[in-house]
């Protein structure tokens, strides 16, 4: 019997609780005179866990001994020294706690005062922005019971329009990602947020004294005015402190550009829908940067036919590696990084801005030619847009020619920066890494950012982290602890954006304010709370300095009306920038001769990834597993090169056995040496892409990015040159013989002369508006031996159907996050993509247009050097003659009335039969146990309308079953309970819901007047395989490029 | 009737079914001594040990299947089916020469089976225990695989009976048990006779209740006799209706390689050609081990060997067909997939196919082929391989490129195809050697019968 039992058998024998009398008795008395004695009397330093140990209490002896391990003293021989000693530390600071006897408090109690406007079970939705960049993206989270689940656009914000992108569907997954730092940190050990605010008033205090001068704040680009307001005031703080910024994707290309052609910074505001005639200069418009979303939402609208009359934009790309938006293009012109400067100016001599210049190819002088002359044409509506890459010479020949073209002001203005305090950000970093180097910074406040791992790897910034331990105290703010954490003394968890108070600007100034959904998950704080710890007022909240900050933005009034219109509305209304009355002065002739690089040289340009985007999604499964847009790999970046390159360098690939095309393909290792630095890394072919230049998208071989991210791909940063940001010349690429897997999701990029995909110019459209059913065999209805529905008395009511317009999507891939997110949909990681096992309900094939398969690899280089590219959403086709249905044994897809098919997982063996039967291949099985049941974080994010499917079973796409039963649900109660009709538009698909191009369209196909309807009866709608007779529900409408007749190939 | 060797007159150039010099007492003799008198040979214990050892890996990998999933095969999507249903068609195919043997010949009163019909019967029944574990494991769930059988469930749920997988569920499980049946009947006879003979009390007792009772009256016979061919009626629809039907799992869906009308009758013929290929691989080192090359003689060897010859030209039909349909329709999906046959990624195995399953097979032709003993186990066994080709070519390398290009696939089976495929090999060929140690491998009976006609001709 142990020290602790010798009590317990008080208490059964007494069998009633002890009275406060008896607990002195049977407790541990404690005797502080003696403790006080003792610690007196104690000669130099003594370190002791509680007052009892102190006293030298035998109980707590006793307690050390017993209490915890109970089996401490007789542990069995086997357990090793390492295992002893830290269960005797578990022991013995559990030991401390002896007296203490506090469970955690958990309180279950039901609502008794509900939230406005909750009702149990019913997710609410709030509208908030997301900050990126200098651009915010407006959405409304669907709200579980306080637990949010799903991001979606918000229309009522103009850089959403109720649109999202991949990134912004996946940000929620970042919320609930359980590698997030937990608690702050101090070189490793953890802290409370009490001793970090003490040790920063301290901190703060010794830089008061020097007027801040070791003081240096490093932030990345910023959008939100609060914050920066909060800046400024520290700054006035500490005069001598400096904030720099770093901002690892963005170039300053577009900031000095527009020094370049204006004298000043300016935004840039595109406005797409007015332009007929669109010249992207290297920019992906349509795919990233501020204000992508609307760009593509406005560009596809001017795309809209609905019929043979109607008229297109035009869209000319001249890009060096194919991006969402030059894969979307009407023409394509596959240039050299380096060319483009020079094409630009082509392009400005032709249209009257000065300078002559020779473009080295017959193809490009064509191209440049025909471009001029559309573009003049059609003066005031047409843009011309320089990419986020491309340098200030280009960004400034853009502005001349929109100017000289009248665009300015009609399809593009001009504002004050979004973000505050523009500067050049390779600047700024270099400046800081100076005077640390110079020992000139004793404090330095990382808010955000991960320079350790992103910042360039050449002179000043060689091993960054070298360069923080000469910084005394290094204070971090990030969400994860990172590659820099590691090399800083502070640590503070920063909060999710939904975690949090905020606000933020979208791409044209309009504000908005961030509002939190939930309180931190862990103990993380934002960037205000940790700026305020080092200011004389350290304990205002990130809340209170947003109001603070809007009293001045929302004006006087009602402030606190128009507060809640700004959390209801999810933005300030006219708070979007005025534009400014700038005109580019600048002539393309004074612009010095343009670098150019040698035909054969191999020109190395970085990209940021098209989904983890510059590393900081590196732990986002959604995102990893996410494929490109235009490679469709997953998992890894590549180096990617084109077909005539990699034949040239001997980049070899093969298509592994396993997992194959649909999964698994071999490719050459090669090694790059560039900026004194050196990378190994995988080669991707990539056609479309210019020869003789070597992609390498940053973002990956991250060293500490969590679970998921860590050692994924290779890192580019560490061949990044602050002196060769985005193009870089002089490097060696030697392949090795050595392979390596890279998990491809469709690796076969032809249709091999199946109706698949139908496409036609606009021109051919007009001549024969029916082409999308040239050869097409479907069988006349009622040609089959499967039951008729119809007849049986389906369909009656409702007829769910969806037409996907392939003439609008451009492949972003928003709707594959969106559909993950809403369905519950596991990610599976690498190995099991590799294995063709991916989950995604829909997924994006992604076809070139070339001719019959060629065998020979040579043969094939010309057809895939600049080969039009098509995009084709599939779902799950809902057949009414679904094949899947037919050979189920046990009858678990089955039709629906409404003409769904079904799928009832809990009737699913799993046979797989209906996804060999599957002429479309959208149905994904469970082969293991996908889902994580274990993370508690991953638990909060899943949508309690879906079901959470296990390992042995068949899943597909719903269309979204869950969402229709809802606003079927609402309808059946409206009218006082009689009821109605489900309006048009009503239900939205997650798919749909994200699409910024609108190409996705859901609703009632017995409605003659719904969308669906209207766009199943146009001439352009077929049927994917049509001859198999599957009648399918989704249909798809043929492609329409909108060519130029003069550069139409003969 | 002498005792001594009976010369009756053969029909010239006929190896005959049974060497001469034995009468009723030394076939007994000499077959139930395998089972009752013979001790344990080491060779016996030697080939029952590894077979033991590869049943025990079956063991290991399904149980590894029940931890994991389906997941650690190499299945994806596209490929939903592997290995699995691969051997289940080939196990299948090879259980149909033991039913064929006794019911078809037995109807045909072809007596050459005689020696050969109870151990086919037996490799039969052990081959539908081997196909039988496939459906059942290879599902997502089977812990829910009795959601196939039409059980009264409380839900009032039935199985969806337009699925072939249905169709098959029946379609096996009436074979196994007839089969069983067919079998265990033709053993009664001979299990009496073992009781009989059995010195060992254990022995007696379990042989005697197995025997059911047998004295061999001559009710007993006529009542033995008229079940027997009932049975043997019964079962000869079902040689030909199983692999029908399992043929349907292919030829009901959609699948380019899968919907092709001129599945049942080429699955059938391709199941007897596997089928007799299997006997022969068992039956030669059998006569061999136990001296019984007097009981299975050259003659079961070469009609056998016609049979597989016979059944490979159909099977060498069928793909002629699968070409001739695909160029003759013009359907550019058939078209397409004779193109993958002989060019696309897995071309290799549609010519190891070839190879095996049509070329080799010709060398039947020739008598002499037909007659050396080496070279019909060699070929047994190069049409085994052969017909597991042809069900992986149909089953796997189809459903790698069907109808949606951007879906595409490969397959490569893991380690656990592998141990699983193998582990039924260990399953089989540890269950015929305890067969072979528990019952007499041919028919004591019948053989009796056949020395009984044999004298009768003798002295006509």
């Amino acid at each position: 019997m142990d020290g602790m039992s010798d009590h317990e058998h008080k208490h059964d024998q007494d069998n009633h609780p002890p009275t406060a009398e008896e607990r002195e008795v049977r407790g541990y008395p404690l005797d502080l005179a003696a403790a006080n004695a003792k610690a007196a009397s104690g000669a130099g330093k003594q370190y002791w866990r509680s007052i009892e140990e102190l006293a030298g209490d035998p109980h707590f002896e006793d307690l050390l001994h017993r209490e915890f391990p109970r089996a401490a003293s007789e542990w069995d021989e086997s357990v090793d020294r390492r295992d002893f000693l830290k269960l005797m530390g578990a022991s013995m600071a559990l030991a401390g706690m002896a007296g203490c006897g506090r469970t955690p408090e958990q309180t279950i109690v039901p609502y008794v005062k509900a939230p406005d406007g909750l009702i149990l079970g019913k997710p609410q939705q709030y509208a908030t922005v997301m900050p990126f960049g200098a651009d915010a993206v407006g959405i409304l989270v669907e709200s579980h019971e306080g637990r949010p689940t799903k991001i979606e656009g918000n229309p009522d914000h103009p850089s959403s329009l109720g649109a999202t992108d991949a990134i912004t569907q996946a940000a929620i997954l970042n919320l609930y990602d359980p590698d997030r730092a937990k608690t702050p940190t101090f070189v490793g050990d953890i802290r409370t947020w009490a001793m970090f605010q003490s040790a920063a008033a301290d901190l703060a205090t010794s830089q008061k004294a020097v007027n801040g001068a070791g003081l240096r704040i490093l932030t990345g680009t910023i959008a939100s005015h609060t914050f920066a307001a909060q800046i400024d005031y520290l700054l006035k703080l500490f005069p001598q402190a400096k904030w720099h910024q770093w901002e690892p994707a963005v170039s300053d290309g577009a900031r000095e550009g527009a020094k370049l052609a204006f004298g000043r910074y300016v935004n840039t505001v595109c406005r797409v829908e007015k332009a007929n005639v669109i010249l992207s200069l290297d920019s992906d418009l349509l795919g990233s940067g501020p204000g992508h979303i609307r760009y593509a939402k406005e560009f596809s609208r001017r795309r809209t036919l609905n019929g043979p009359a109607d008229e297109m934009n035009r869209i000319y790309v001249v890009e060096p590696t194919p991006s969402v938006t030059g894969s979307a293009a009407d023409h394509r012109l596959p240039l050299r990084a380096s060319e483009i400067e020079l094409f630009a100016r082509a392009i400005a001599a032709k249209l009257g801005l000065g300078g002559s210049v020779e473009l080295s190819s017959k193809d490009a002088e064509k191209f440049a030619e025909a471009v001029a002359k559309d573009l003049e044409k059609n003066k005031g509506a047409s843009l011309v847009v320089a990419g986020e890459q491309q340098s200030a010479e280009v960004h400034a020949l853009a502005h001349a020619m929109n100017a000289a073209l009248g665009n300015a002001g009609a399809t593009v203005y001009y504002t004050d920066p979004v973000e505050a305090n523009p500067v050049n950000h390779a600047e700024s970093l270099r400046e800081l890494a100076a005077d640390i180097h110079k020992g000139k910074v004793d404090l330095l406040l990382i808010l955000g950012g991960n320079p350790v791992y992103d910042a360039p790897r050449d002179w000043a910034f060689s091993e960054f982290e070298q360069k923080l331990k000469k910084v005394h105290t290094v204070v971090h703010l990030s969400s994860h602890y990172n590659e820099t954490s590691e090399f800083s003394h502070w640590h503070i968890p920063e909060t999710h954006f939904l975690e949090t108070w905020s606000d933020a600007r979208a791409y044209d100034g309009t504000a908005s304010v961030i509002q939190p959904l939930i309180a931190p998950l862990y103990q993380a704080h934002s960037a205000f709370e940790v700026l305020a710890a080092f200011t004389d007022k350290p304990g205002v909240t990130a809340y209170d300095a947003v109001r603070e900050h809007l009293k001045t933005v929302l004006g006087d009034g009602d402030n606190e009306r128009k507060w809640r219109k700004t959390l209801n509305d999810g933005v300030i209304a006219g708070t979007a920038l005025a534009p400014l009355a700038v005109s580019a002065k600048f002539s393309p002739a004074s612009l010095p001769p343009a670098k150019t690089t040698a035909k054969d040289d191999l020109e190395f340009i970085f990209r940021p990834d098209p989904t983890i985007y510059d590393g900081r999604f590196a732990n986002n499964g959604w995102l990893q597993e996410l494929a490109k847009p235009v490679t469709k790999t997953t998992w890894d970046n590549a180096a990617l090169v084109s077909p005539a390159t990699a034949l040239r360098l001997g980049i070899g690939r093969n298509i592994a056995s396993r997992g194959g095309e649909h999964g698994q393909v071999l490719t050459s290792v090669v090694n790059i040496e560039l900026s004194n630095g050196k990378v190994t890394a995988a080669a991707w072919v990539v056609p479309g892409q210019a020869d003789n230049v070597v992609v390498l998208p940053l973002g990956y071989g991250r060293k500490r990015a969590g679970e998921t991210g860590t050692n994924k791909g290779f890192n580019a940063y560490s061949v990044r040159a602050s002196t060769a940001l985005w193009t870089a010349t002089g490097g060696k690429l030697s392949v090795t013989s050595d392979e390596y897997p890279i998990a491809c999701t469709q690796y076969h990029h032809n249709v091999e002369g199946r109706k698949i995909v139908s496409s036609a110019s606009l021109e051919e459209y007009k001549k024969n508006p029916n082409f999308a059913h040239e050869k097409d065999e479907t069988p006349p209805v009622g040609l089959t031996l499967y039951q008729n529905f119809e007849e049986l008395g389906y369909y009656k009511h409702y007829k769910w159907a969806m037409a996907i317009d392939l003439t609008k999507c451009n492949g972003c891939s928003a709707c594959v996050v969106a559909c993950q997110s809403e369905n519950n949909i596991a990610v599976v990681g690498k190995d099991q993509v590799m294995r063709g096992r991916e989950m995604h309900w829909i997924r994006i094939d992604r076809y070139f247009e070339t001719g019959p398969t060629q065998k020979d690899e040579d043969s094939e280089v010309p057809a895939l050097a600049n080969p039009p590219a098509y995009f084709q959403p599939v779902p799950c086709q809902q057949c009414e003659n679904a094949p899947c249905e037919q050979v189920c044994p046990v009858g678990a897809t089955v039709h629906s009335a409404e003409g769904l098919n079904d799928m009832v997982y809990n009737r699913c063996i799993g046979t797989r039969y209906c996804s060999n039967n599957c002429p479309y291949k959208v149905r994904r099985f469970n082969f293991l146990r996908f889902q994580d049941w274990e993370t508690p974080s991953l638990k909060l994010i899943r949508n309690p309308e879906v079901t959470i499917r296990s390992r042995g079973v068949m899943e597909k796409c719903t269309y979204c079953v869950q969402r229709i039963n809802n606003v079927r649900i609402e309808s059946e109660k409206d009218n006082g309970g009689i009821g109605r009709e489900i309006r048009d538009g009503e239900i939205v698909t997650a798919c749909e819901q994200a699409c910024p191009s609108e190409a996705i369209v859901f609703g009632n196909a017995n409605d003659p007047n719904s969308r669906v309807s209207k766009l199943r009866a146009q001439q352009r709608n077929y049927n994917m395989l049509g001859e198999l007779n599957a009648r399918p529900r989704t249909t798809y409408l043929g492609a329409v490029r909108n060519l130029n007749p003069d550069l139409e190939k003969a | 009737m002498s005792e001594g060797p009976v010369n009756s007159p053969e029909i010239p150039r006929l190896p005959r079914v049974l060497e001469p010099g034995y009468n009723y007492a030394s076939v007994t003799d000499k077959i139930a001594s395998i089972v009752l008198t013979r001790p344990v040979s080491m060779g016996w214990l030697a080939g029952f040990s590894i077979a033991f050892v590869i049943m025990m890996v079956l063991l290991g990998s399904i149980a590894w299947l029940f931890i994991k999933g389906v997941g650690i095969w190499g299945i994806n999507i596209p490929i939903g089916w592997g290995f699995a249903i691969v051997n289940f068609v080939w196990w299948i195919g090879i259980g149909h020469a033991g039913t064929l043997i006794s019911a078809i010949l037995f109807l045909l009163n072809q007596q050459w089976r005689t020696s050969i019909n109870r151990f086919a019967e037996a490799m039969t029944l052990f081959a539908v225990a081997c196909a039988a574990i496939f459906p059942g494991i290879h599902v997502g769930r089977p812990w829910m695989a009795f959601y196939m059988f039409p059980y009264p469930s409380t839900m009032g749920i039935w199985p969806q009976f337009r699925s072939p997988l249905i169709w098959d569920v029946f379609a096996v499980s009436t074979y196994g048990t007839v089969s069983a049946l067919f079998w265990f009947v033709g053993l009664i006879p001979d299990l009496a006779t073992l009781r009989d003979r059995a010195t060992n009390k254990a022995a007696q007792i379990i042989y005697g209740m197995l025997a059911m009772g047998w004295r061999g009256s001559a009710r007993h016979w006529h009542r033995y006799q008229s079940a027997y061919l009932l049975l043997a009626g019964l079962a000869t629809p079902l040689v030909l209706s199983v692999h029908t039907v399992v043929s349907f799992d292919f030829a009901v869906g959609i699948v380019p390689g899968w919907h092709t009308t001129i599945f049942p009758p080429y699955f059938v013929a391709g199941a007897i050609y596997s089928g007799f290929a299997m006997v022969l691989t068992i039956a030669i080192p059998l006569r061999k081990a136990y001296g019984l090359e007097d009981f299975i003689t050259m003659r079961h060897l070469e009609n056998m060997a016609k049979v597989m010859l016979a059944t490979g030209l159909i099977v060498a039909y069928g793909y002629f067909m699968e070409f001739f349909l695909a160029l003759y329709s013009g359907n550019k999906f058939d078209l397409f997939l004779v193109e993958q046959r002989l060019h696309g990624p897995y071309s290799h195995y549609y010519f190891a196919l070839i190879l095996c399953n049509i070329l080799t097979p010709q060398l039947l032709w020739i008598r002499k082929v037909r007659t050396n003993v080496a070279a019909l186990f060699i070929m047994s066994l190069v049409i085994n391989t052969g017909m597991w080709l042809e069900r992986f070519v149909i089953v796997v390398i189809s459903l790698t490129r069907d109808f949606n290009p951007g879906a595409w696939g490969r397959y490569q089976a893991t380690f656990w195809d592998y141990s699983t495929f193998i582990g039924t090999l260990g399953l089989f060929v540890g269950l015929l050697f305890l067969f072979v140690r528990g019952l007499p491998a041919i028919s004591i009976a019948e053989m009796r019968e056949l020395v009984a006609h044999k004298s009768h001709e003798g002295h006509e």
